[in-house]
């Protein structure tokens, strides 16, 4: 009789499992995407039509369904950092190329961000690196969103470092940065403000043009 | 890294532009990818079946056959493919492998030619996917189980180097070896069976003397018995003691269930032996003779079915334990409710619940001895209620248990499997993880050592045998975290250093090279004069993390690391020159 009440019990779980799955199987099946034609995209960034080609293969082997949605952009960015913990950024980083924040990333917008970040001008890569640190896109990057950004990237470099990472590193940071940023010390920092500085930092200058033959 | 997301890399590195606004030290510099060609089809023909893929495609795994340079052996020059003289079919699946970055198993091939094939391309069987690896691993503990089986049967002739307690030991494990172990086994059976039904019928009446009344055959013959029950008692612990002698590890023979049931077996006769006649004790002696029974248990060293049962059970010892939880449940529950319906009726037989209890188990099993019945019309109503539940009861373990038998004993076995495959499967994920972590250390210490032995000129050849080939993928994937170091002006170590740095800073012992050091080892050193701490690892001071400040060397020279940050080539150049001016190697 107890076996009874037991076995009776047991059954809702597992209905409530099917329904999910269902759910699922749905959301699955209406996110595919496909790209805008090749001369579109040609014509809206700096690419070659070979370099698409090649951006494209790769993506759609990721991402079969053409689209990258937040987890999996968090699996794959973390693979290239083993030792830290790059969720943090990487979602910082898909709120920056999820252009127009519907959820996912798909070629378009993947491909629009990497033409400003590979072939923009200095003025368009800044830019979109303030728009990363702009985390509410208000169009002021304040203390909190700034420390925010900077423990992300802190994390990625994981508990094994030397020297030995400190509580206040990531705060300690901002400061520096505020200092530099902020000129007129009204505890944000603007696009003009932002641009302005790192035109005048050397380092900043030529660390831009780095990663140019990326691709 | 795993390469499977190498398509993802120039992103990840065009992403690291939104660290350069942040990062106070100049980066450094990017690696070269001097081989641009074009991205070509490359042909595989293997055993006559082409296949083509891009070459990127299999650069993606550097570490395997198809995505090294080992695939250059089999390049066939006239027709301008590789050729690989192996199984196409298999290779269907190999090749999947580099275009999806998942390696399925298919069912239909034999698990050890699809080893092999996985062995000649390079591919560990670990990465196969998670939808095909349980059936891999099952398919492959089988094929080894059934090797194993095969040998087994092959290792009955002695080993030359046994020694005489080995020897015992494999003769008692396994009867089969020997004509003696044989023999042995075949007598203590006899003398299990014989203790048994001497045991049994000593307590048969065995007919009338002239002036008494029926006595057990015990009684009569009392010598007889005796002498009976010290033989088999004899043998018992011959046999038990030599087993003792021969066990490989004595505690663990002690501690198994078949050693306890001997010595349960045959201790009763020995305590009776110790305790003397009198009337006291005879009671609890008595009693003792009760575990003599247990002897009819080392039948199952004699019989393979036992042991499966015995050990069903024990694995099954939960569910039987809540199907006796609930059964005792209702027994209260229908107790409770007869002893109150019968509570009015005189003379009933239902005095307590506790003796309601015996009335309830005999009608819910069916039983219906008739000793206790109700008299009550409540209490019959009640009465039939129980024993139609009753039927439901009893007919409902039977199944049940003989179901769970089968099924838990199968799910134990899945979980774990399941449980010893995720440990392996996290250890599989910690090792790349920690494998692609310490690449990138391995390989700043190896860049620092190029650039030593730049420093002091030697031969070409001596560079190019420490510098370990790796691939473009892996120098820029090196360069990435490289940029990320400098951004947060923090150095990767790999998880021994981090321990003795982390000890360093709790003992404060700073080693004085020279008392023209600040304590200021601040972590501008880590930015702009890395290679001079690298060997030794300084204690942490607690450090604010400026750019200014000092920086130490192996001999305390201190080079200045203030604003304007150096221009990254020059920076290295300055360094160099002042290294060599200095002796310093």
């Amino acid at each position: 009789m107890g076996a009874l009440m037991v076995i009776f019990s047991l059954q809702p779980k597992q209905r409530s499992k099917t329904r999910d799955s269902v759910e699922d199987e749905l959301e699955l099946s209406a996110v595919r995407h496909r790209p805008e034609g090749l001369e579109q995209l040609e014509a809206q960034t700096r690419f070659s039509r070979k370099e698409l080609q090649i951006l494209y293969r790769g993506f759609k082997n990721e991402c079969p369904s053409g689209v990258v949605n937040e987890e999996t952009f968090k699996d794959i960015y973390s693979q290239f950092f083993p030792q830290g913990d790059a969720s943090t950024y990487a979602h910082f980083l898909f709120n920056a190329f999820d252009t127009d924040h519907n959820g996912s990333v798909s070629f378009e917008d993947f491909v629009m961000g990497l033409s400003i970040l590979l072939r923009g001008t200095i003025q368009e890569k800044l830019n979109w690196a303030f728009n990363l640190y702009d985390i509410n896109k208000d169009g002021y990057i304040t203390k909190e969103e700034m420390l925010d950004i900077m423990k992300a990237i802190y994390d990625m470099m994981g508990k094994c470092t030397y020297p030995v990472l400190k509580e206040e590193t990531p705060r300690q940071h901002v400061e520096v940065f505020f200092q530099k940023m902020d000129k007129n010390k009204d505890g944000v920092v603007t696009i003009d403000e932002f641009i302005d500085c790192c035109q005048n930092d050397e380092n900043i200058m030529r660390s831009m043009h780095l990663f140019e033959n990326v691709l | 890294m795993a390469t499977g997301v190498a398509a993802w890399l120039p992103f990840a590195r065009a992403a690291a532009i939104g660290w350069m606004p942040v990062a106070n030290c100049p980066m450094p510099v990017a690696p070269r990818d001097n081989s641009k060609r074009q991205d070509e089809l490359i042909i595989l023909n293997v055993s006559g079946r082409r296949f083509q893929t891009w070459r990127t495609t299999l650069d993606r795994y550097p570490d395997t056959l198809l995505g090294s340079s080992e695939k250059d052996f089999f390049y066939n020059e006239e027709s301008k493919e590789y050729f690989f003289d192996r199984d196409p079919d298999a290779f269907r699946s190999i090749l999947n492998f580099y275009r999806t970055g998942k390696l399925h198993y298919p069912r239909h091939e034999c698990i050890s030619a699809y080893d092999e094939e996985l062995t000649f391309f390079g591919i560990i069987p670990e990465i196969i996917g998670d939808c095909c690896y349980e059936e891999y691993k099952d398919r492959k503990r089988e094929n080894l189980e059934r090797l194993q089986d095969d040998q087994e049967e092959n290792k009955d002739q002695k080993l030359p180097n046994m020694n005489f307690r080995e020897t015992m030991w494999r003769a008692f494990e396994n009867p089969h070896t020997s004509t003696m172990a044989l023999v042995f086994y075949y007598v203590t059976g006899f003398f299990i069976a014989i203790s048994v039904i001497t045991n049994v019928v000593e307590t048969v009446p065995c007919g009338t003397t002239a002036n008494q009344k029926d006595m057990p055959c015990g009684e009569r013959y009392t010598v007889a018995f005796f002498c009976m029950d010290t033989a088999c008692v004899m043998i018992f612990t011959v046999e038990y003691l030599m087993r003792l002698f021969a066990a490989p590890s004595r505690y663990r023979f002690m501690r198994s269930v078949m050693s306890i049931i001997d010595v349960v077996a045959i201790l009763p006769y020995y305590i009776g032996l110790v305790m003397t006649n009198n009337e006291d004790v005879s009671g609890a002696f008595v009693t003792l003779r009760v575990f003599r029974v247990f002897r009819i248990f080392k039948f199952s060293r004699h019989s393979q079915g036992l042991r499966i049962l015995g050990y069903t059970l024990k694995s099954c010892a939960s569910e039987l334990g809540f199907l006796l939880f609930s059964l005792t449940m209702a027994i209260i529950i229908f107790a409770t409710v007869m002893f109150y319906a019968e509570k009015g009726s005189s003379s009933s037989k239902f005095t307590s619940i506790p003796a309601s209890f015996w009335y309830t188990i005999v009608t819910m099993t069916t039983l219906g001895y008739g000793d206790m019945v109700p008299k009550t019309i409540a209490g019959k109503i009640f009465g039939s209620i129980c024993s139609l539940s009753g039927v439901l009861v009893i007919a409902l373990p039977v199944p049940v248990i003989v179901s769970n038998f089968s099924r838990i004993y199968h799910q134990n076995q899945r979980a774990d499997k399941r449980r010893a495959q995720k440990k392996a499967r996290l250890a599989r994920i910690r090792i790349s993880k920690s494998g692609s972590g310490n690449a990138f250390i391995q390989c700043k210490r190896n860049g620092l050592l190029n650039e030593l032995l730049e420093l002091t000129d030697t031969e070409e050849d001596e560079q190019k045998l420490l510098t370990k080939s790796i691939s473009l993928l892996e120098s820029q994937h090196h360069h990435l975290l490289h940029c990320l170091e400098k951004t947060t002006a923090h150095e990767f170590v790999d998880e021994q250093m981090y321990e003795q740095n982390c000890l360093e800073t709790v003992l404060p012992n700073y080693p004085s090279r020279s008392p023209s050091i600040s304590s200021q080892d601040s972590s501008a050193g880590t930015c702009c004069g890395r290679r001079g701490k690298r060997n030794s690892p300084l204690p942490n001071a607690s450090l604010p993390s400026t750019h200014q400040g000092p920086l130490q060397e192996l001999s305390a020279i201190h080079i200045q690391c203030g604003d304007p940050p150096f221009h990254t080539a020059r920076d290295i150049y300055i360094f160099k020159i002042n290294k060599k001016y200095l002796n310093i190697i």
